[in-house]
């Protein structure tokens, strides 16, 4: 960051301390068993949706993927919406019809999260060709994981983005595992960065779990992408605290290894950053986290006293009129 | 004013496609060779020199990027309307299409409208072998979220792909390959390959649609109802046309449209006739026919005098040699034999 901007920087922290908020409240409402389905909770991988969506404007699009709760909060869901939905509400983003796998508001770009591997890309590369054929100065996003830089979509999308230069950022989170193998088995290069390449892109690496440095390289690239000048592909080197999925324990992974990564946490190593680089007083972030806290518990509030759909809602949304 | 005929369905679908774009400019166009090539059947051909290359988009071999282009441009403000080279390349997209596509407007509560049409050609055109010959439409009438559109003649094949493209949901739209040169009677220049009956009727360019949904009678009868799908209603109006002579009357029924269905067309010409032959070209396992033999023992069972009998391409992949693939096509000999057995 050139000038340091400390309002930014307080900003960054907060969408992160908020994702990581939201995701243990869900994570204990679950071990209490007061919410169903499953949940694939981004703890430790917050970083890259706080600076990746910090430079992003409302009417921007992004994609996520069935991890994606903290995208859709770093996007500026309404944490009540997205509470209910999880609920299964009719107050939900979704009318309790998509779930935590698929969040989706439109209002504020979030053109929906898919649970299929991959699948997400090719649906950012048709956002890119609307923008591109609109003629607007949108961007679209496109977050997902290591994993998907297996599939065939991921090789497709890039190569449509690439050749048709549409204003599309494939953000690859890559938390080192997909679901419980290692990148090093499934992946025989060091970087997905690398695969960027062989479709006319920059190889770009980025510490995710330091978010002003993921900040900051979306920031460098945003205006090229935005003029249309072609997508680019930002790996971005995270790890997820918890398991794939709800109480999956993980056990694939030794303990040093997660101790090693959480001395590496993203919203406490900043927090110190704030702190002791930036001279932001303890008492104050203790504010700013404590309105969050207080916003997080009145929407799980308001999701939990929301009413539900009624059966034969069902069938109302298979098809559009 | 003069006004045009168009007298093959690839004509037809042609000018569906170029009346739309000059309707509306967030129609746009996407496929394989569909520039100046004009498409691996000619359907697009001129329409990139009349539109630009801004809306009709030739694409790399990657179907499921273009699904997706779709999808993500659909639901972001415009209409795109895809082909896939052959219904057989579809199962390249499978998950776009189905996992994506289908439930967009149900996962995301309605918000979203899926605007998009897929083209695909399909079924027995000659030799194509067992990757481009197949019938797959049954497999996307499984899905909810989904319509299934399959013409038999030009006339409704504009108005139904006008329709389509006018649809707020993901239409699938498959055109059986022998029927592109397909011309009406009497028009000279008939393909060898291509099948000729009296219910080939030519498009105009009248600003008509055909709502999908809305089943075509296409002959009266009161001995035996057939309900036949595209290339199939030609082959059953011929053996309908020999059997009147006989004094057999046949009624003809084409749906025109899978999803939705024309239930009450259907039912009301069963309880008419009281014996039932349906005719498609798809494989015959948990296909569209056994779903219309479900509904009318359901719904219709007191009226029928016989069992439902089906006619489909056999139990098989489809077969190169020419004698081979004749014989497990729904041939005239197995469509006449089912009547008899019939009306016995």
């Amino acid at each position: 960051m050139e000038t340091v901007n400390i309002e930014l920087l307080k900003q960054l922290y907060a969408v992160m301390f908020k994702i990581r908020k939201f995701e243990e409240e869900l994570y204990s409402l679950f071990l209490t068993g007061q919410m169903f389905g499953t949940i694939h909770q981004c703890d430790g991988q917050e970083a890259i949706a706080s600076g990746v969506c910090a430079n992003l404007k409302k009417e921007d699009y992004i994609i996520s993927t069935h991890r994606g709760h903290g995208h859709c909060i770093a996007k500026g869901i309404s944490l009540n919406k997205l509470a209910a939905e999880l609920f299964g509400k009719s107050t939900g983003c979704c009318k309790g019809m998509g779930g935590s796998m698929h969040i989706a508001d439109i209002s504020v770009g979030i053109m929906g999260t898919t649970a299929i591997v991959g699948a997400g890309l090719p649906i950012t590369v048709g956002l890119g060709l609307s923008i591109k054929t609109r003629k607007t100065s949108q961007v679209a996003v496109c977050f997902f994981g290591e994993g998907a830089s297996n599939e065939g979509a991921f090789h497709e999308s890039l190569n449509m983005a690439s050749i048709w230069k549409l204003p599309v950022i494939f953000i690859c989170e890559n938390n080192l595992y997909g679901f419980s193998t290692p990148v090093s088995k499934v992946m025989n290069i060091k970087d997905v960065a690398q695969r960027a390449k062989s479709y006319g892109m920059d190889e770009i690496v980025v510490d995710g779990n330091d978010v002003v440095a993921v900040y900051d390289t979306v920031k460098k690239y945003i205006d090229f992408v935005r003029s249309g000048k072609g997508p680019v592909l930002i790996e971005c080197k995270t790890y997820r605290h918890k398991g794939h999925s709800r109480f999956e324990p993980a056990n694939y992974r030794t303990i040093e290894e997660v101790e090693e990564w959480k001395k590496k946490d993203p919203v406490k190593c900043f927090k110190n950053i704030l702190k002791e680089n930036y001279h932001q007083k303890e008492e104050d972030i203790k504010v700013l986290e404590e309105n969050i806290n207080a916003e997080i518990k009145s929407a799980i509030e308001y999701a939990k006293n929301s009413p539900g759909p009624v059966a034969e809602e069902s069938l109302k949304y298979a098809y559009a009129n | 004013m003069q006004t045009n005929t168009y007298n093959t369905m690839a004509e037809a679908l042609r000018q569906a496609l170029r009346e739309e774009m000059k309707r509306d400019e967030r129609v746009i166009l996407l496929g394989e060779d569909i520039g100046k090539f004009g498409g691996a059947y000619s359907i697009t051909k001129g329409l990139l020199d009349e539109f630009g290359e801004n809306r009709v988009l030739d694409t790399p071999i990657s179907e499921i990027a273009i699904i997706g282009a779709a999808l993500g441009s659909a639901i972001s403000g415009l209409r795109p309307v895809v082909e896939i080279q052959y219904c057989d390349f579809l199962t390249c997209c499978m998950d776009q299409i189905v996992n994506q596509a289908a439930k967009t407007h149900l996962m995301f509560g309605g918000q979203m409208n899926v605007p998009m049409v897929i083209r695909a050609p399909l079924g027995v055109s000659g030799s194509r072998a067992a990757q481009h010959s197949q019938s797959l439409e049954s497999w996307f009438a499984h899905i909810p979220g989904l319509k299934v559109v399959v013409p038999s003649n030009p006339y409704d094949a504009k108005g139904l792909l006008k329709s389509a493209i006018r649809d707020n949901n993901p239409v699938m739209f498959f055109e059986h390959k022998l029927l592109y040169g397909s011309k009406a009677p009497g028009d000279v220049g008939i393909q060898k390959k291509s099948e000729q009956s009296s219910v080939m009727e030519s498009a105009t360019d009248e600003d008509y649609t055909i709502s999908l949904g809305k089943a075509s009678i296409k002959k009266e009868g009161s001995d035996l109802t057939i309900i036949a799908t595209m290339i199939m209603v030609h082959r059953c109006m011929d053996i309908a046309n020999e059997f009147e002579k006989k004094g057999i009357n046949i009624e003809i029924i084409d749906p025109r449209t899978i999803v939705p269905l024309d239930k009450n067309a259907i039912l009301n010409s069963v309880k008419k006739t009281g014996r039932v032959l349906i005719v498609t070209e798809e494989y015959p396992r948990c296909n569209f026919a056994s779903e219309l033999v479900a509904i009318i023992v359901d719904e219709a069972f007191d009226y029928l005098d016989a069992p439902v009998k089906r006619i489909n391409i056999m139990d098989t992949p489809i077969p190169f040699a020419p004698v081979c693939e004749k014989f497990v096509l729904p041939n005239k000999k197995r469509i006449v034999n089912a009547i008899e057995q019939l009306l016995q």
